[in-house]
C-alpha cells in the first residue's frame, strides 16, 4: 500500500481498541519470567556449548602474537575462534570496526577471541589463559584536542555538514543581545539490562541465530555479509529484546562469534557479552562539544541562530548530529549549523535513543534559557515568542502539526511554573530549590514496513512481521491495530515478531517503529478484509468488520467463516511516499523539572518532572506514557550522572560496568507525570500516529540543568552536572 | 574464575585448620565482593572455606557495656538490631546507606571491613595496578581518579576503602577480634586495622594469612546525636564520593570520621577538639597534608561543607 | 606520545580476558599467587541439594557455578536474569529463606539445604501472584528483562518494611518504617530498570500494599 496522500477516515478511527490504555499482551509472560530472551532458548539445551569473549587489552595497534596452548588445554575447551582461524570475514554494512579483531586492533575490548567450552565456567576460566602480546600504536582519544582541526562530517541522514540560511555572521554581529556559549556532553552507554546475547546453530550451510536485536532485516543481512553467506541462509530470531536504545540496532560480536564458535565445534553455541566488556566493545553515544550563538532583538525575537557541533568516531565515520533540531525548532531569519568530526580510536560511536537531538537539545535548550535571562524574559514566553509553524529554512514547508506552544503553556500551568523564583532565591530547609523548563523536539520518521496476517476458521487473527518489541509495546499496539481492523477482540489476535522469515518491517529505531509497523499491519489487514469479504461473497467496499462478524446490510457472517475452507493469508507493506518532504513531520513537547540542591554538598536531587507531549495519535496511552517516562529517566541520568570516563592515555572508557557507570535508580526521581495532547496527524500514516519513545528524552537534561541553575545561580555547561563542577559557587556555609 | 575446591566448616577452629591444611585457601562468607573479584580473576583462591554458617551471627553485650557483633552478622540484621538503632545510630545509618537491600542481606560484618577498593583500574586486569599486581604501576594516578584518595595515599596507590560502616566503626572506637591458624586470638583496634599503601598497596590490613575475623566489638555507647552523610551522584546504590560520620554531644564536643578520602576510614582525634569551632577548623586539621589531583580536589571543600551540613543537622 | 606505561605495557605483553599478565603474579593478602595452583584436569565439583519453588533438587556442580547459573543453565529456570553478573543491577534477585539476594554473587554450593523462590515460584501466566498482576496493570516494566528481579525484590521489600527493617530514608531509626513512595523507592534501588519503569513499579507495589503511591 502506497501512502502518498494524507489519510482519510478509516477503520482505525473507530478507536474501539486502538487508543485504549490496554495492558501489554505479553505482560503475563514477562512478569512470570516465561518470556524467553536470546540466551534462554531451550531448543539446544542438550547440545549447546558456551562461548566467552576475550577483549583486546589495548585500544590501537596489533596483535604481535597469540598463544592459545594453555587455553586449549584447559578443561572442557572445545574450540577457540580468532581472526587467524576464523576464515575470511566480511564487514557488515552497519558496522564500523570489525567484530573480531586481529591482527589489527581498532579499539579497546574489541573481541580478539572466543573461547568455547562445555560449560560457562570452563569457557570463562580458559579465556583468561589466552595469551596475547600486543604492539601498541599511538591513538587519538581526546575529543577536545580535535576542535579546530576536525574536518567536515559526512552527510548524516540527509543532514549536510554545513547549512546556512540568510547571513548569520552579519545578523549575529548586529544583534543587540547576543549569546555565545560552549557546551559539552560526554560519551554515554546504552546500558540496556540484557547484555548482547546470541545462540547460533548450523544445519549444513544454514545458520539460525537467536539473538537480541532491534533491526532484524538489516542484521540478518549483516550476519550473512560478515560470514560470506547468502542472506537466505541466515535466520535471525529476536522475539524478546531486553532493552536496546540503539545499542542493538546492528549486529554485534556475540552473534558473529556464536556463529563462528558453532561452526568450529559443530554444536550450538551461545554467547553473552560480559557486562564489563560491553561498554568498550559495543557502540556508545559519542561525546560532543557544541558552540551555540544566538542573536536577538531586545524584545526577544531571535534574528540569528548558529549551532556548531564537534564529535569523534572511529575512522571519523559518523558524526553525532547534535545540530539537527536547531534547523527546525525556532524562528529566525539568519541561521547556520555545522558538524565537524574527528577520528578517535575509541569504540565506535553510534545511535543511542534520539541520536542527534538528545545531546543537541542538552545544549540548545540551555542556551535558550541563558538567552531568556539575558533578555529578561520568562523562558516559557521566550520560546513561545520564537515559535514557527513552518520550516524556518524553507517557509513554504509547514509543519503538519506543531503544538509546542500549547505544550509549554499547559505544562507551565500544571507544574506551577508561576511559583518559580529568581536564581538562588528559593529555599526549603537545607535545599536550594529550582525549576527548569525545556522544549522537547524530535523529528517523526517513517520507514516502510510489511506484515502478514492470517485468519483461521476459529476467527483468530495472527500477525507475522519481523518487527521487534524492545519494551516499546509493539506486541500490544500491533494486536490493537489488527483487532481494530478485523473487528475482533484483542484476545483473538496472536502477534509473532522478530523472525527474519517474516515480512520485513520498519524495525525498532528512531522512534519510527510504532507508527510504521502498525501502518504495515494496517495495510496487510486491508488486504485480509478484501480477501475475507470476497470469500464470503460480499463487496469488500461495503463490508463492516465488527464484533467478530462481517456484515453487509442484513447479511452477517462470523469472520472465521471466511477461512472455513482453509486459512486466509494476506501480506502487504506500507510504502511511504513524499508527504514528509512536502510538510515537516515532527513531535513536540515541554519538560518541566524541579530540583533540590543540597546547600552544603551540592548533591542534586530531582523532586518532580512533568512532560507534555504532542505526538500524533497515541496508540496506547499506557505504553506511550511508559515510553516517555523512560525517556525522562534516561534524560535525568544524562543530566546528573552518566558519563563514560575516557582514559586519554590508554584510550578506553574506564568506568565500564554498572557500578562505575551510574544510571538512575528508583530513588532518583520521586514523581513523574506525562500529559499527551489530543492530536491526530493524517500526514504520517493511516494510523495518524507519530513516534514518541525518543521525544521523551529530548530536552529533559536541559530542563534539569536549567533547574539547577535556577536553584543555585551556578550555570554548568558541561554534562553531567555533578557537584564537583559547581561546589565553589555554592553559598558560603555559616 | 579459576577452579577451586570447596569445603564448609562449622567452627572457627575448623576454619583456621582448613586454612592451614590447604594451600591457596580463602574464607568466604557473604561473597558479595570476593565472588565479584573472582569472576575477574583479581582474586584466585584454589580452595574456598565456607564460613557463612559459623555460629558467629549474634550480637551480644560485652562485659564493658558495649556490643560484640559476630563476624557473620548480616548487614541487614545489624542495621535492624534495636540496640544498634538506639545506641549506635551511626552504625545503622552507615549500613543502610551502603549497597542495596539484596547485598545487605548477604554481606557480613567481617566481610564488610575487608571489602576491597572500587578503583576502576584495580577492576580492569588489563591495566597496571600495584594493588592487584605489585610493581605494575598505578594507572589511576594521572588517569580517572575522581572518586579516589586525597590523603594517606602514596605514589604507588591512591585507592580508597569503600566501607560505609567502617566510618561508623572508626568514629565509635571499634575493635576487631580474630583468631589465627594456631588458635591464638587477638584484638586489633579498628584504628590500626588498615595498612597505609606505601610501597605495598597489595597488603591492606593487619591480618596475617589465615587469620579469621570472629567479631567486631563496640565499646559502651557514647550517646550524642549520630549523623552519617554519604555524598554521592546517584541517590542510592552508589559508592560514596565522600562520607562524613559524626557523633556530637550537646556541649558541641564529638567525634568525626570520613569515608571515601583514604585507604581507611579517616579520623584525626586531635582535630575533634575543634568541633565546637565549626567545620572549617576541624577540616583543616583532618585533611592537613592532603594531596589531590585535578579530578578529586573537590573533595576538600566537599568534606568541609558536608561536615558543616551535618553539624547543622545535628543541632536540628 | 607514548607514556612510560605504554611502553612497559606493550613490552611485557598482557594476558587478557580478565587475568594478570604472563610475567606478573597476582599477590593479594591471603590469596594464592596466580599460577601456583595449576588448573586440575577436571574442575572440582560438589554436591548440593536445595529446594527451588518447593521442588527438591540435588545437583553435582562445578564449584564455580553461581546460584544464578545453577537456576538458569542447570535447572532451566530462566526467569531469573543475568544483567551484569557482578551485583550491580539486581536482575538476578531471588528470595532465599525469605530474604532477597543477588543470585549472581552466590555460589550454588553454598546454598545446601536452602529454600529458594524464583519468579517462576511466585506465579505462572495463568495463576499470577498479586505482585505480578499489579505489574501488568500498572505497566511496571517495558523490555521485561529486569522485571523478574524487580518483582522478587518488591515482594521481599514489603516483608522487610513489615519486619521493621530500617532504610536510608527512614526518618527515625527507633520507629517502624511505613510503606511510602520514598521508602519503596529507596529499598527498590538495587534493581535497575534502564527502561525507566520506576513510577509504575512503585504504583504496582503500593497497590499490592494497599497504600496510595
Amino acid at each position: 500500500m502506497k501512502f502518498d496522500t494524507p489519510a482519510t477516515t478509516n477503520p482505525i478511527d473507530q478507536l474501539k481498541v486502538v487508543g485504549k490504555p490496554t495492558n501489554r499482551i505479553e505482560g503475563p509472560l514477562k512478569t512470570t519470567g516465561t518470556a524467553p530472551y536470546a540466551y534462554e532458548h531451550q531448543d539446544f539445551a542438550a547440545t549447546q556449548a558456551y562461548g566467552y569473549v576475550v577483549g583486546s587489552a589495548i585500544a590501537k595497534g596489533k596483535i604481535a602474537s597469540m598463544n592459545l596452548d594453555e587455553a586449549k588445554a584447559a578443561p572442557g575447551v572445545l574450540a577457540i575462534v580468532t581472526a587467524a582461524n576464523a576464515g575470511k570475514l566480511g564487514k557488515g554494512d552497519f558496522n564500523n570496526a570489525t567484530l573480531l579483531g586481529g591482527p589489527g586492533i581498532e579499539h579497546y575490548h574489541q573481541a580478539v577471541a572466543l573461547v568455547v567450552a562445555g560449560s560457562f565456567e570452563q569457557a570463562r576460566a580458559a579465556a583468561s589463559l589466552v595469551r596475547v602480546e600486543y604492539t601498541r600504536d599511538k591513538g587519538a582519544y581526546d575529543l577536545s584536542a580535535t576542535v579546530g582541526t576536525a574536518g567536515k562530517a559526512p552527510v548524516l541522514y540527509g543532514n549536510q555538514p554545513d547549512t546556512a540560511v540568510g547571513d548569520f555572521a552579519s545578523a549575529f554581529a548586529a544583534a543587540p543581545v547576543q549569546l555565545d556559549a560552549r557546551y559539552s556532553t560526554p560519551d554515554h552507554a546504552h546500558a540496556m539490562m540484557e547484555p548482547h546475547a546470541s545462540i547460533a546453530s548450523w544445519e549444513g550451510d544454514k545458520l539460525t541465530v537467536w539473538t537480541s536485536n532491534q533491526m532484524i532485516a538489516w542484521s540478518a543481512g549483516d550476519v550473512a555479509k560478515t560470514l560470506g553467506l547468502p542472506k537466505e541462509n541466515v535466520r535471525l530470531l529476536s522475539p524478546y529484546v531486553g532493552g536496546g536504545f540503539g545499542g542493538k540496532l546492528y549486529v554485534r560480536a556475540d552473534a558473529i562469534l556464536a556463529a563462528l564458535g558453532a561452526k568450529a565445534t559443530k554444536r550450538p553455541v551461545k554467547v553473552a557479552l560480559q557486562r564489563p566488556l560491553m561498554m568498550n566493545n559495543t557502540p556508545h553515544r559519542p561525546a560532543t562539544i557544541q558552540r551555540i550563538r544566538l542573536g536577538a532583538t531586545p524584545d526577544g525575537k531571535l534574528t540569528a541562530i548558529g549551532h556548531e557541533s564537534w564529535s569523534g568516531d572511529l575512522n571519523a565515520a559518523k558524526p553525532e548530529g547534535a545540530v539537527a533540531q536547531t534547523r527546525l525548532l525556532y524562528a529566525g531569519a539568519n541561521r547556520m549549523t555545522a558538524m565537524r568530526i574527528a577520528a578517535l580510536d575509541l569504540a565506535e560511536g553510534n545511535d543511542m535513543r534520539a541520536p542527534g537531538e538528545a545531546p543537541g537539545m542538552m545544549a540548545l535548550e540551555v542556551a535558550m534559557d541563558e538567552m531568556a535571562e539575558k533578555l529578561g524574559l520568562d523562558p516559557v514566553q521566550f520560546r513561545i515568542l520564537n515559535d514557527t509553524q513552518v520550516d524556518p529554512e524553507a517557509p513554504s514547508r509547514p509543519f503538519t502539526q506543531r503544538q509546542l506552544n500549547k505544550c509549554l503553556q499547559m505544562g507551565a500551568e500544571k507544574f506551577g511554573w508561576s511559583k518559580r523564583g529568581k536564581p538562588a532565591s528559593t529555599r526549603d530547609g537545607k535545599w536550594l530549590v529550582g525549576m527548569g523548563v525545556a522544549a522537547a523536539f524530535r523529528n517523526n520518521l517513517n520507514a516502510n514496513s510489511a506484515a502478514r496476517v492470517r485468519l483461521s476458521s476459529a476467527g483468530i487473527v495472527t500477525v507475522e512481521t519481523d518487527m521487534t518489541d524492545i519494551g516499546t509495546g509493539s506486541y500490544t499496539i500491533i494486536a490493537q491495530t489488527a483487532a481494530e481492523m478485523m473487528g475482533v477482540p484483542l484476545d483473538n489476535v496472536v502477534v509473532k515478531l522478530g523472525d527474519s522469515s517474516f515480512p520485513v518491517s520498519s524495525g525498532s529505531g528512531g522512534q519510527w517503529g510504532a507508527n510504521s509497523s502498525t501502518a504495515g499491519v494496517y495495510a496487510a489487514c486491508v488486504k485480509l478484509r478484501e480477501a475475507a469479504a470476497q470469500k464470503l461473497g460480499l463487496n469488500p467496499a461495503d463490508a463492516v468488520f465488527a464484533d467478530g462478524k462481517v456484515k453487509v446490510g442484513r447479511r452477517s457472517f462470523a469472520l472465521g467463516d471466511a477461512a472455513k475452507d482453509g486459512e486466509l493469508v494476506a501480506e502487504d507493506r506500507i510504502e511511504f511516499g513524499k508527504l514528509a518532504e512536502e510538510k515537516q513531520q515532527s513531535t513536540f513537547g515541554a519538560h518541566f523539572v524541579e530540583v533540590g540542591v543540597d546547600s552544603a554538598t551540592g548533591e542534586v536531587r530531582i523532586r518532580r518532572m512533568l512532560a507534555v507531549c504532542a505526538a500524533g495519535r497515541i496508540l496506547n496511552p499506557k505504553a506511550a506514557r511508559s515510553q516517555v517516562i523512560g525517556g525522562m529517566t534516561m534524560g535525568a541520568g544524562a543530566a546528573l550522572m552518566e558519563e563514560l570516563a575516557v582514559d586519554k592515555r590508554f584510550g578506553f572508557f574506564v568506568n565500564h560496568d554498572l557500578a562505575g557507570y551510574e544510571v538512575p535508580v528508583h530513588a532518583d526521581i520521586p514523581y513523574q507525570e506525562v500529559i499527551f495532547l489530543d492530536e491526530t496527524d493524517p500526514n504520517t500514516s493511516p494510523m495518524k500516529a507519530k513516534g514518541v519513545g525518543e521525544l521523551g528524552i529530548c530536552g529533559v537534561a536541559a530542563a534539569v540543568a536549567n533547574a539547577v541553575y535556577n536553584a543555585t545561580g551556578a550555570r554548568v555547561r558541561s554534562y553531567p552536572i555533578t557537584l564537583d563542577k559547581f561546589i565553589d559557587k555554592l553559598p558560603e556555609m555559616t | 574464575m579459576k577452579s577451586f575446591t570447596y569445603e564448609r566448616v562449622d567452627t572457627p577452629a575448623a576454619a583456621t585448620a582448613a586454612f592451614a591444611r590447604t594451600k591457596g585457601s580463602r574464607y568466604i562468607a557473604g561473597g558479595t565482593n570476593l565472588l565479584d573479584l573472582m569472576k575477574l580473576e583479581i582474586e584466585t583462591p584454589a580452595h574456598l572455606i565456607d564460613i557463612s554458617r559459623l555460629a558467629l551471627d549474634r550480637i551480644e553485650p560485652t562485659s564493658g557495656g558495649g556490643l560484640r557483633i559476630g563476624a557473620m552478622v548480616r548487614n541487614t540484621d545489624l542495621a535492624s538490631d534495636e540496640r544498634i538503632r538506639r545506641d549506635y545510630g551511626l552504625v545503622s545509618r552507615a549500613l543502610v546507606a551502603g549497597a542495596s537491600g539484596q547485598l545487605r542481606n548477604k554481606a557480613t560484618m567481617g566481610g564488610n571491613i575487608l571489602q576491597r577498593t572500587r578503583c576502576p583500574y584495580f577492576y580492569d586486569t588489563n591495566q597496571p595496578c600495584n594493588k592487584r599486581q605489585p610493581g605494575s604501576g598505578c594507572a589511576a594516578i594521572g588517569g580517572f581518579n575522581r572518586i579516589l584518595a586525597v590523603i594517606g595515599a602514596s605514589d604507588a596507590c591512591i585507592a580508597t576503602q569503600p566501607s560505609d560502616v567502617g566510618v561508623a566503626l572508626r568514629a565509635l572506637d571499634a575493635s576487631v577480634e580474630t583468631v589465627n591458624v594456631t588458635g591464638k586470638t587477638r584484638v586489633i583496634p579498628y584504628a590500626d586495622f588498615y595498612r597505609a599503601p606505601g610501597e605495598t598497596p597489595h597488603i591492606e590490613t593487619a591480618l596475617v594469612p589465615g587469620e579469621l575475623i570472629t567479631a567486631v566489638t563496640l565499646p559502651r555507647p557514647v550517646g550524642g546525636t549520630h549523623v552519617y552523610h554519604k555524598v554521592r551522584d546517584r541517590a542510592s546504590y552508589a559508592f560514596a564520593l565522600i562520607s562524613v560520620g559524626l557523633v556530637v554531644q550537646r556541649d558541641g564536643t564529638g567525634r568525626v570520621a570520613l569515608g571515601g578520602v583514604a585507604y581507611k576510614p579517616w579520623r584525626v582525634e586531635a582535630a575533634e577538639a575543634d568541633l565546637p569551632r565549626g567545620a572549617k577548623a576541624v577540616t583543616a586539621k583532618l585533611l592537613a597534608g592532603a594531596k589531590t589531583t585535578h579530578e578529586n580536589a573537590y573533595k576538600l571543600p566537599l568534606v568541609e561543607r558536608t561536615l558543616a551540613g551535618v553539624l547543622a543537622q545535628a543541632k536540628g | 606520545m607514548q607514556t612510560p606505561e605504554d611502553h612497559e605495557l606493550s613490552r611485557r605483553g598482557v594476558l587478557v580476558g580478565g587475568a594478570a599478565s604472563v610475567a606478573a603474579v597476582t599477590l593479594v593478602p591471603t590469596a594464592t599467587p596466580a599460577g601456583a595452583a595449576s588448573a586440575p584436569a577436571v574442575p572440582p565439583t560438589a554436591e548440593v541439594a536445595f529446594k527451588v519453588n518447593g521442588t527438591a533438587h540435588s545437583l553435582e556442580l562445578d564449584t564455580r557455578v553461581s546460584l544464578l547459573d545453577a537456576l538458569r543453565e542447570h535447572l532451566h529456570l530462566t526467569g531469573t536474569k543475568k544483567g551484569c553478573d557482578h551485583g550491580q543491577c539486581g536482575a538476578c534477585t531471588v528470595i532465599v529463606d525469605g530474604r532477597r539476594i543477588n543470585s549472581c554473587l552466590a555460589l550454588a554450593v553454598m546454598h545446601d539445604g536452602d529454600e529458594i523462590t524464583t519468579i517462576e515460584g511466585l506465579g505462572t501466566p495463568d495463576r499470577m501472584h498479586a505482585m505480578q498482576e499489579a505489574f501488568v496493570v500498572h505497566d511496571g516494566y517495558q523490555c521485561g528483562y529486569c522485571t523478574p528481579g524487580q518483582i522478587c525484590s518488591a515482594v521481599a521489600v514489603l516483608d522487610e518494611i513489615k519486619a521493621g527493617i530500617p532504610s536510608h530514608v527512614t526518618a527515625d531509626l527507633t520507629l517502624a518504617p511505613a510503606v511510602t513512595n520514598m521508602e519503596i523507592r529507596e529499598r527498590m534501588s538495587g534493581n535497575i530498570c534502564r527502561c525507566g519503569a520506576y513510577p509504575n513499579i512503585v504504583a504496582a507495589i503500593s497497590d499490592v500494599a494497599g497504600v496510595k503511591a
